[in-house]
């Protein structure tokens, strides 16, 4: 038992102080006000601290920290990705991720897991094909595998499943990993609020004062804010703050589901996802069965679970892990997902000067939380955009310059 | 121990039933519940918690005694306290390391000062040590095991429908359904008990009057697992899941008994009072001999009446409240039973082995017992009405969350609506309501009368300094966890869940949620009501995954010439929901040679391929031009009457989704095609312009109608010639209707592989006539059927793109090659804006075709390896192969638009990183004039 955990039998009194300063009043101003307590918009004010130097900083929180999708996805961290610029940028937030737990002090779990992305067609097998020889061109561990290898990997699973849709192969990604998705945001709260951030929870943004197309102010449920500066990692919400300035984007929000089984021994070492049955299953520390799927196919603003949904699932996962006829789905929840028309983010300055965004996250803005912080950070303390983010930026729409990671989801036909 | 037989028990004595747990036999009922069972056994402990592996017994008796799971051959957590015995059962406790007596792990709770809430946060985060943590880790957690060797269960499905659906079949429950019925509303009424009635069991004479009303079904064992939009629930029965669609819904889910929080409040003999209830009278199990009873309401005293008739000592009542009303306390006073009231029990104490309570520590002393029994309060049932969309507000009068604004349609009664003495006439309030609100006669808006007295006490919860007062049974969570918790910063409800992970567990904080907002409102100085409480999201009982998936409905289509191409040979693949001969397979030769064969047969001889998987749509009105002209980039506005043309669909950004041929049958009637794959979905997409665009047109799927088939090759035409009325010297890309074999027939000129063929439609019932004619016809030409693959070359021979594999989510025409097809000056078509735009700006990337060396005889590029200039990612092969009219490798890539010139040199990186030099050529490749396609050789 590590030594660490002595304290906590010696001490009368629980040896832990606050992880968030409770802050009574807001400041009337602040150099940097950051719309979101999320995993990005904590990150980034960790790193505007830390990095930058930049501490009267408060982020606003409508809810409470993490309560968005940073605590509703279903974690997976992966870097094998189809673009250039969506390749080198993750593989950074891998990098950062890996040392994330020692950096903050907080044991995040961060679990090295091995992912598979299942290919059950010629299609599948050409796309992995595709993202292997991009990912290995950039240094990424990311290769195409048979049946075997997936067999060894997961031997339980049935590689026909079903008979209807055979495992042909995969793109097996290494360094794929899963963590607590809780503990993040908690670790980049704490971390920011030790260097001065101020995070206010239960406070709303109800406007944004632009005078002349620059940032001076922000209005709340607690009273106006003068700033300079402001950056919004709201995810599903952020049509609403856009609409504060009257800026637009190609956002479009579609709920994403989720689910967990009851506990269970573990059995299931690595990440599997498969595109063909649209599943994607873990297993938790906990010994849950984390299970997501693709994306409901309307969009609406709402997180309120659908029945189709855990029905869809099971029938898909059972096709391949029939043994789990009789193993219980506890939980379902819903996330609203901000898409973009070619899945990739929205970042950076936007044609409000002073305004930063970071958006379009869709599915995949858990792993990229580590990243986002940094490059948004630097993006806010220069005024300039962070190399690493040039190609998500919101002007790329206008400039029909899309960066296309719908390629690798929509190749198969 | 059993008690003797009373009328109304549930088990049936003369079917004794025989089982085994943790190694040794014991005997039951039929009728009997594991857990019943065992208790009549006077098995106490039942399981191990599962931080601390301490003794755990029944608590509820209510399916969330989530500390008696247990493993049962090879089906895991199944819940003791819910699940009817079978003869031959042979159960284990989970998560234990030794068995549930001897549990080595047990030696965790000796740590747990070490191990405070979060610990795991804490430490073990060194990136080297980690993983070996984790292994730890994942060997102490998780509940019951997972058995590979289990069947794929076939759950069936069905639908349900109902005017009311009534969610309980208690006392207020079943009063609602009755009320309903007499108003006229068909009901259905839903328990997940074995038998209606409820918990107080005191209502038979109503459940004979429900279970006899002609317009009430009552549907027992069954639970509602959730509350979806439109009154859409699922009831989950032991084999079969019903999704019930309501028109009105009345919940009537009743109350958590809640337990009291002490010190050692865990010890098996300790439960809730309506828990020993259920068992004496359900199953006539006296759980205790000598009890104190444990008391905070007029509840406890009514259970109090049922303890005694059982023979059950009750040494005293403990009383929370400082005034006990005489009402309550005289009946046990006559007996001289010592009533304490403003009294708590500060501990328990275990016997020496640790399984089971031995005497309680109070206020007023310490008092020997074997049994617990607990009445303080109730937390309401209310998951559902939450998921329903139901605004709750925290009552003080009755201490509890009661609903304030139910969504239309949804009603509430009993105790999750904050009324414990008239439920009846609260649920005839409800159930007079309901009907009313589906049109049966009018709402009786009966009054209720509120309680008189809070039924439930606002702080069971007694402070000790050395803890294991639980709160949460599941997580093996102490008070001490949660004010840790919120002195660490996690003070709202949400944090302090997460955090703790308080009410995460199976049971999902039916007994803990309660208590747990009762601390954080206390320790943060606000009120329950303030701190609200978590989302409560489905299930309301976990449900197994095999009810969800149903029986699997994997559909897979075939075409009406399926059996032919079986008896070819054909080797199958499925191309979508479709399965398709990719070659058909000859004794004796490779795969390859096959499909090189079957093309040599189109090239020089014939051949006829099923292409009927392709979506065939029919669109006819005075607008169906317009319409067409909006859809595809081309235009379709001046096609001739009886002539075809290549069509291509963009979505709104410019992005190429689909292509397929469309046919002009008359001024105001086409015919076209759609991508196999795409057939559905691009239906789907022109139904859903049409709708917006309101053009007076419409639009039919053909897709299943019609079987279809492509006669191809040199000989094609002779071989035809003799089917059919259509005169054959028809122009390349006309369309003709007339009869082959006797069918009425669509006739279109193609020639997509690069020789004279017509593409031939037919009504799907005479597809395999037709086939089976021209295969006959073709006998003495030598015709051969062939697959996708060799289609695939012979089209790849003529340079032509399969959208999907030479394009991805954002190519455009352009990139494509298809620039020719883009009409641009159209007052309007879907990504024309796009295009316009794009067109504007230099393109990034070109598709071409491209030739390997003919010398090149080693290792071949594949599909997507990567295009290498100067190092760097310049493009990729899209499709590729070996073509035996050119005798070399030919193939399509994308190369940036600067490399896109004739003959220019390139490289393409295999898996293991050699470069292949290859140069960009022109297409088609073969017969760049495409003259054999349009005359009959």
């Amino acid at each position: 038992m590590p030594w660490r955990l002595l304290r906590f039998a010696l001490a009368q009194k629980h040896p832990e102080p606050r992880m968030f300063t409770r802050h009574d009043e807001l400041k009337s101003a602040y150099d940097v006000v950051i719309i979101g307590a999320g995993g990005h918009g904590l990150a980034a004010a960790y790193y505007l601290a830390r990095d930058h130097g930049i501490t009267n900083v408060c982020v606003l929180e409508k809810g409470y920290i993490g309560g968005g999708n940073t605590g509703r996805n279903t974690t997976i961290i992966r870097s094998n990705y189809l673009t250039p610029e969506g390749v080198k940028f993750y593989d950074e937030s891998v990098r950062l991720w890996q040392d994330l737990s020692q950096d903050f002090d907080l044991n995040l779990f961060y679990s090295n897991r091995g992912h598979f992305t299942l290919a059950h067609t010629d299609a599948a097998m050409r796309t992995s094909r595709w993202r292997a020889e991009v990912n290995k061109h950039y240094g990424i561990e990311s290769e195409v595998v048979g049946p075997d290898f997936v067999k060894k990997a997961a031997p339980m699973i049935d590689l026909s499943c079903g008979g209807h849709a055979p495992i042909m192969g995969g793109l097996y990604h290494a360094p794929g990993a899963v963590a607590r998705h809780d503990a993040v945001a908690w670790g980049y709260g704490r971390g920011a609020d030790m260097r001065g951030v101020e995070i206010h929870q239960r406070t709303e943004v109800t406007g944004i004062d632009v005078v002349g197309g620059k940032v001076t102010g922000v209005q709340t449920s607690r009273g106006r804010i003068a700033t300079n500066k402001v950056l919004c990692a709201v995810a599903g919400s952020t049509p609403r703050i856009l609409k504060m300035i009257d800026v637009r984007t190609p956002l479009y929000i579609h709920p994403l589901q989720a689910m967990v089984s009851e506990p269970v021994k573990p059995w299931l070492d690595p990440i599997l996802v498969s595109g063909s049955l649209h599943i994607y299953i873990s297993q938790s520390s906990r010994g849950e069965l984390v299970m997501g799927a693709s994306l409901d196919p309307y969009e609406v603003h709402s997180t309120r679970s659908t029945l189709d949904f855990p029905e869809g699932l099971s029938a898909h996962m059972l096709d391949m892990f029939p043994f789990l006829s009789n193993v219980k789905v506890m939980r379902q929840w819903a996330g609203m997902a901000d898409m973009t028309p070619d899945f990739a983010p929205i970042m950076g300055k936007t044609p409000v000067e002073g305004f930063y965004l970071d958006a379009g996250w869709g599915t995949w803005g858990f792993k990229a939380t580590p990243v986002c912080g940094k490059t948004m950070s630097w993006t806010v303390a220069n005024d300039r955009n962070h190399e690493l983010i040039t190609g998500f930026t919101l002007d790329r729409f206008r400039d029909y310059a899309l960066t296309g990671e719908k390629g690798a989801a929509s190749v198969g036909h | 121990m059993r008690l003797p037989p009373k009328q109304g028990e549930w088990i049936d004595r003369n079917h004794p039933l025989r089982f085994r747990f943790e190694g040794r036999d014991y005997d039951g009922c039929a009728g009997d519940t594991i857990a019943s069972a065992l208790a009549a056994n006077g098995v106490k402990v039942l399981g191990r918690s599962f931080k601390y592996h301490r003794p755990r017994g029944l608590m509820s008796v209510a399916n969330h005694d989530v500390n008696a799971v247990m493993q049962w051959g090879g089906m895991p957590n199944v819940r003791a306290d819910a699940t009817p015995l079978v003869a031959g059962m042979d159960l284990t406790a989970v998560n234990t390391f030794g068995g549930v007596d001897k549990d080595k792990a047990r030696i965790l709770g000796w740590f747990s000062r070490f191990l405070p809430v979060g610990f795991y946060y804490k430490a073990f985060h060194s990136k080297r040590l980690f993983p070996l943590w984790e292994k730890m880790f994942r060997m102490t957690t998780g509940l019951g095991k997972v058995d590979f060797a289990t069947p794929h269960l076939r759950t069936p499905k069905r639908y349900g429908f109902c005017d009311v659906l009534v969610i309980g079949a208690g006392t207020s429950g079943l009063s609602a359904a009755l009320a309903a019925a007499e108003q006229g509303a068909d009901v259905a009424i839903v328990d997940e008990n074995a038998k209606p009635g409820g918990s107080t069991h005191g209502a038979s004479e109503l459940v004979a009057r429900v279970v006899a009303h002609p317009r009430v079904r009552v549907i027992t064992d069954t639970y509602a697992a959730g509350y979806y939009t439109d009154h859409w629930v699922p009831l989950i029965e032991r084999g079969r899941m019903t999704k019930m669609r309501a028109r009105a819904v009345v919940v009537a889910s009743g109350g958590y008994e809640q337990p009291a929080v002490f010190r050692n409040n865990d010890l098996p003999g300790i439960m809730l009072a309506s828990g020993a209830q259920r068992l004496i009278r359900r199953w006539s199990v006296k759980p205790a001999q000598r009890i104190v009873l444990l008391a905070a309401n007029a509840d406890a005293y009514l259970a109090a009446e049922d303890f005694l008739a059982a023979g059950i000592e009750i040494a005293a009542v403990v009383d929370l409240r400082d005034v006990v009303p005489e009402a309550q306390k005289s009946a046990l006073a006559a007996r001289r039973i010592p009533v304490h009231a403003g009294d708590c029990i500060l501990e328990a104490i275990p016997t020496a082995d640790g399984n089971s309570v031995a005497s309680v520590r109070t206020k007023s002393g310490e008092i020997t017992c074997d049994g617990v029994f607990v009445s303080v309060g109730w937390a309401p049932a209310a998951p559902l009405l939450y998921q329903a969309g139901t605004k709750m507000r925290y009552d003080d009068s009755v201490h509890q969350f009661v609903p304030e604004k139910l969504p239309d349609g949804a009603f509430a009664c009993g105790r999750v609506n904050g009324i414990h003495t008239a439920r009846s006439l609260d649920g005839e309030r409800a159930g007079s309501a309901a009907a009313a609100h589906c049109g049966f006669g009018v709402d009786r808006a009966i009054f209720v009368p509120a309680e008189t007295e809070s039924p439930t006490h606002p702080w069971p919860i007694v402070a000790h300094p050395q803890g294991k007062n639980f709160l949460d049974f599941d997580e093996d969570l102490q008070v001490a966890d949660l004010e840790n918790a919120i002195q660490e910063g996690f003070d709202n409800i949400e944090l302090m869940k997460r955090y703790s992970t308080v009410g995460m567990g199976p049971s999902q904080g039916k007994h803990s949620n309660m208590n747990a907002l009762r601390v954080l409102a206390r320790c943060t100085g606000s009120t329950p009501g303030e701190v609200g409480t978590t989302t409560a999201r489905p299930f309301f009982h976990p449900v197994p995954m095999s009810h969800l998936a149903g029986r699997g409905f994997a559909p897979e289509r075939r075409t009406p010439m399926h059996a032919r191409h079986e008896a070819a040979g054909a080797v199958w693949m499925s191309a979508g929901v479709w399965q398709r001969p990719e070659y058909y397979a000859v004794s004796g030769q490779s795969r390859l040679d096959c499909i090189r064969g079957e093309a040599d047969a189109v090239r020089n001889g014939v051949g006829l391929i099923d292409v009927g998987t392709l979506g065939k749509l029919e669109i006819r009105g005075p607008q169906a031009a317009e319409f067409l002209e909006r859809v595809y980039i081309s235009k379709y506005a001046g096609l001739k009457v009886g002539m075809t043309r290549y069509a291509v669909m963009c979505d709104e950004s410019g992005v190429v989704i689909d292509d397929g041929v469309v046919a002009r049958l008359a001024e105001d009637h086409f015919y076209f095609t759609t991508t196999t794959s795409g057939a559905a979905l691009i239906y789907r997409e022109l139904s859903r312009w049409n709708t917006i665009w309101k053009l007076d047109c419409g639009i039919v799927n053909l897709t299943g109608a019609m079987a279809a088939m492509n006669l191809a090759g040199p000989k094609a035409k002779a071989v035809l010639a003799g089917l059919t009325d259509v005169d054959l010297s028809l122009p390349y890309l006309a369309v003709r209707e007339g009869m082959v074999c006797g069918v009425s027939a669509r006739l279109m000129r193609v020639g997509f592989v690069g020789e004279w063929g017509v593409e031939i439609h037919v009504p799907f019932e005479h597809g395999a006539a037709v086939w089976d004619a021209l295969m006959a016809a073709g006998k003495s030409a030598g015709i051969r059927p062939f697959g996708v693959e060799a289609q695939r070359l012979l089209r790849l021979e003529k340079g032509h793109i399969i959208i999907g594999q030479d394009t991805d989510g954002l190519t455009t025409p352009g990139e494509a090659a298809l620039d020719w097809a883009v009409k641009l000056d159209k007052p309007f078509f879907v990504g024309q804006r796009s295009l316009q735009a794009i067109a504007r700006k230099p393109r990034r990337q070109q598709l071409v075709g491209f030739m390997l060396p003919a010398e090149h005889t080693a290792e071949a590029p594949k599909e997507c390896h990567l295009v290498i200039e100067d190092g760097e990612i310049a493009g990729r092969v899209t499709s590729i192969a070996w073509s035996p009219s050119l005798s070399r490798y030919i193939g399509l890539a994308y190369v940036r638009s600067d490399m896109a010139t004739a003959d220019r040199k390139f490289h393409i990186r295999l898996t293991g990183g050699t470069l292949v030099a290859a140069r960009v050529a022109k297409t088609p490749f073969y017969d760049p004039e495409n003259l054999r396609q349009k005359e009959s050789a």
